[in-house]
């Protein structure tokens, strides 16, 4: 895209920036309706109606929260450790977002074509983890101290299992960049890697179990780098308050509630890009169909927001069903389950592959 | 071994079962409610804000006794012959002009136990609810119907009839004194 | 060299999301590790007992509502009852039996808080309004039968304040028609699920000699394998006409008396509850006035009475001394949830953080009861 734009208004510094709003403004419309989403998804789901007051079914109860956030006081406790306590949301949230680069919305929307996609989004995501620690010992809060060490602890550990079950999808397909990935998988949803990929050799239906697997254990450990229940530990509201954000009111605190949604979606994205074929249709394109080409992009980027919004919601799923772990519990989860797993999962699929 | 692979069906399992049941309350109707637009209707015996019906109270003080937090307060006045009180609405004589009749509700703590030693039943809970206030003072309700003026007016009265009535005792005991004396 | 360390105290409350109320935990804890746990409450003190000094007998009713604010029904009869075994009242059989059908309700909607909100300690927050839901439901009738839903004083010294609603019993019927799914429902979503037996399996043992030597009683003594339940053990009102099991902890997914027993427990509990219910309702004698027996101005004797009885949290009981006035010369209370936070500091070392939260829901404290 940034090619794109820096021929069309032939200045690179204006390309980067637009380039750079995009993603942007996806995070801010995304949040707006994953938070509704949120809102609406565990009301219903505890017999509840949820928003109803702010625009339909309270649709812009966010904008009105939003709102309200902007107008609050920010106080700093005298304690605090100023610059850093004023640094680590906007740290956290330049981590996620700069996860959102390479990230591939369709075939011309995407941020940065870098080859090494995959592997640039693994590295900077684990960028947040040093926001996190720096929240949580500048807050000078017992709470979010703890919070902070958990939070590192497990993005930490269960960047392991999700490298290992990426290891194995780089070795059947070759490459690192997510754009050649989603290509792949193209034209239909036989061809995606949750069914073992395209082509129709024996090895796809050996594989077809192992990628449910592989895609169970990333998506779970996935769900734990983003902090969400079950793995909500250091932002667990029953036992440390609000975990490392405890001290953080106002715009601050809105921050990194933005990282947290634009989080989920970016693994989401991953997840689906690895396995569920990015954003190519499952069915094939209307825009062929109709012999309107410049309408394919628009399509794809339609079935990536799907796709995303879907885990997103199983997400949100799981939030509202399930309890919540315990720290050990947590890292026993990780290094005696969901490693192994992958590990044996990883041979498999090399096996498998070589075939 | 054998438990390590059981736990692990066990956690994915029952995650399972769990997200059937909250899939299926997806669909089920919310039981809450729109609450300034939608209310719950109240029964009828619903214990909320107290009413007294100032006209039916004989100001016999019970409801002021009962309460276990002293939020009534009464004040009295006994009426003269010359200026009854009226009666209450199921026929019985007042004898008592109650010049204060105040309920701080927000000492209130609904007990209803004022209610049922009532003898003409002036005093009960209704059943609205809504009736939260800016200051502190605007919650304690005064019932009394009689104004500053007429509450002061029929002291005097009674101040006066007393008084009279005294005066009246003194000189019928003088009065046989004095005819004890002529004898 | 060794690296120089030391223990961090960590104030837990009173203003914090899961201390249940305005209890204020002082923890020590080495990391993440817990090793010393120090309660300190007082913080909603409100002299009930010295209160019930300068009130006549049947003014002190809307105080015992106000202690275990959960069970209100509870304190009430048990305050009643320890009124009237000083005066001697007999009360007639149907209030006996609408005092059993109010109380098992009671427990149900006791239980349901406790249940519910064990699993939003644990995380779990579906779970816990589905219960609320259900308990909204028990409000409502006790709002149909004397006006309130929470606070009722309702079950006064020698009978009750109003009769029951005509529709009372058909509602009430129907509630525990539609309760019974909600608990398998409960029990799929929470009480099976692997997390939920993770968390709270094998944490927070509480051996039977140790219950007993802390005075717990209720659920919590029971969830250590002691069938002991004063509803049987020690009969009051109308309870030996009931058929219903006294439950206790079978250590099912882990050690006997372990949190998980305990919140099964109360999760079983609440189908006795419903099986008593269903019992008294149809036991229940159709005419009767529930007033005859109330004196018009209660002035016991002079002596002292000790009555218990078996709260949704345990052991309540009344002690009263009365010199033969009108106002008690005075209360005291036994109130469960007091002994068993003295337990916490046995449960909870060499616990995690996230355990606390696990231990103290599962002894399910009420601060009101606790302060008083």
């Amino acid at each position: 895209m940034y090619e794109f734009l820096n021929e069309l208004l032939g200045n690179q510094i204006l390309a980067m920036l637009l380039t750079a709003a995009v993603p942007l403004v996806f995070i801010l419309l995304f949040t707006l309706f994953a938070v509704w989403l949120e809102r609406k998804v565990s009301a219903h789901m505890q017999d509840r109606l949820g928003p109803m007051r702010v625009g339909w079914h309270g649709s812009l109860q966010l904008i009105a929260d939003f709102l309200k956030i902007l107008q609050k006081e920010a106080p700093v406790s005298l304690e605090a450790d100023k610059p850093l306590y004023n640094f680590a949301p906007v740290l956290v949230f330049a981590g996620s977002f700069a996860a959102f680069a390479a990230i591939p919305f369709s075939s011309k929307l995407i941020g940065s074509e870098i080859e090494l996609g995959l592997f640039y989004i693994l590295a900077v995501s684990s960028f947040m983890v040093i926001g996190i620690l720096m929240a949580g010992w500048s807050s000078n809060n017992k709470y979010s101290l703890l919070g902070a060490m958990r939070s590192a602890a497990q993005i930490v550990s269960y960047e392991i299992p999700t490298a290992l079950v990426v290891l194995g999808m780089i070795m059947l397909t070759g490459t690192l960049s997510l754009t050649k990935i989603s290509e792949m998988q193209t034209s239909s949803f036989w061809n995606w890697y949750i069914l073992g990929g395209p082509g129709l050799s024996l090895s796809k239906f050996l594989l077809i179990p192992f990628m449910i697997i592989g895609f169970i254990i990333i998506y779970i450990s996935t769900l734990a780098e983003v902090n969400r229940t079950p793995f909500d530990i250091p932002e667990a509201e029953s036992e440390l308050v609000a975990g490392y954000f405890t001290e953080y009111p106002g715009i601050k605190y809105a921050m990194f509630m933005l990282t947290e949604y634009a989080n989920m979606f970016a693994v989401s994205a991953i997840v689906s890009i690895l396995f569920f074929g990015g954003y190519q249709s499952p069915v094939g394109y209307l825009g062929n169909m109709l012999g309107i080409h410049w309408m394919i992009p628009f399509e794809q980027a339609f079935w990536f927001i799907s796709k995303g919004l879907f885990f997103v919601f199983v997400q949100i799923w799981l939030r509202w069903t399930l309890p919540r772990l315990r720290v050990d519990q947590l890292m026993a989860l990780c290094w005696k389950y969901l490693i192994p797993y992958a590990f044996l999962n990883l041979i498999i699929i090399g096996i498998i592959s070589l075939l | 071994m054998r438990q390590y692979l059981r736990n692990t069906w066990d956690g994915i399992y029952t995650a399972f079962v769990g997200m059937k049941i909250t899939f299926k309350h997806l669909f089920t109707r919310a039981v809450t409610i729109q609450y300034p637009e939608v209310k719950v209707p109240m029964v009828d015996r619903a214990r909320n804000r107290l009413y007294v019906n100032i006209e039916d109270c004989i100001g016999c003080e019970q409801c002021s006794k009962a309460c276990p937090v002293s939020c009534i307060t009464i004040d009295t006045v006994k009426s003269t012959p010359t200026d009854p009180v009226g009666t209450t609405s199921n026929g019985k004589k007042k004898a008592l002009w109650v010049t204060q009749f105040d309920i701080d509700i927000a000492k209130c703590c609904f007990c209803q136990l004022c209610v049922f030693p009532c003898p003409t039943e002036c005093i009960k809970m209704t059943s609205v609810y809504e009736y939260s206030e800016f200051e502190r003072e605007s919650l304690i309700y005064k019932f009394a119907s009689l104004s500053e003026a007429e509450s002061a007016e029929k002291k005097a009265n009674y101040e006066k009839f007393e008084a009279e009535k005294a005066a009246a005792k003194a000189a019928a005991a003088a009065k046989p004194a004095d005819q004890n004396k002529t004898e | 060299m060794a690296l120089k360390t030391e223990r961090m105290v960590l104030n837990m409350g009173p203003q914090h999301p899961s201390t249940h109320g305005v209890l204020r935990l002082e923890l020590e804890i080495e990391g993440e590790l817990v090793t010393k746990v120090t309660p300190h409450i007082g913080y909603l003190h409100r002299c009930f007992e010295k209160h019930c000094e300068a009130m006549m007998y049947n003014q002190v009713v809307p105080y015992t509502d106000r202690m275990d604010y959960l069970a209100s029904m509870y304190n009430n009869w048990g305050y009643a009852l320890a009124v009237e075994k000083l005066c001697g009242i007999q009360v007639p059989e149907r209030v006996e039996y609408i005092r059993v059908i109010m109380g098992e309700l009671q427990r149900i909607a006791s239980h349901a808080v406790a249940v519910g909100t064990f699993g939003l300690d644990i995380g779990a927050w579906t779970p816990f309004l589905y219960l609320f839901r259900d308990r909204e439901r028990i409000l409502t009738l006790f709002e149909m039968t004397c006006g309130a839903r929470l606070l009722y004083n309702y079950i006064w010294v020698g009978g009750l304040s109003h009769d029951i609603h005509p529709d009372f019993v058909r509602m009430t019927r129907e509630f525990l028609e539609s309760f019974k799914p909600t608990v398998t429902e409960v029990n799929n979503l929470l009480s099976y699920n692997k997390i939920f037996i993770e968390r709270t399996a094998n944490i927070g043992v509480l051996p039977l000699d140790t219950a007993i030597n802390y005075g717990c009683t209720g659920p919590t003594l029971r969830g250590s394998g002691l069938a002991y339940d004063l509803r049987r053990d020690d009969t009051y009102s109308i309870y030996n006409k009931f058929d219903f099991n006294v439950i206790t902890g079978q250590g099912l997914q882990g050690t006997l008396g372990d949190t998980w027993d305990r919140y099964y427990v109360r999760v079983q509990e609440m189908l006795e509850s419903v099986k008593i219910i269903e019992q008294a309702l149809d036991q229940l004698p159709a005419e009767g006035d529930v007033q005859s027996a109330i004196p018009k101005r209660i002035k016991p004797p002079k002596g002292h009475v000790y009555t218990r009885v078996e709260n949704p949290r345990g052991e309540l009981g009344y002690f009263i001394i009365s010199d033969g006035n009108t106002n008690p010369f005075r209360v005291k209370v036994r109130p469960p949830s007091f002994v068993h936070l003295e337990i916490m500091d046995d449960l909870t070392r060499g616990h995690l953080i996230s355990d606390i939260m696990a231990i103290l829901g599962s002894i399910d404290i009420v601060l009101g009861e606790v302060d008083r």
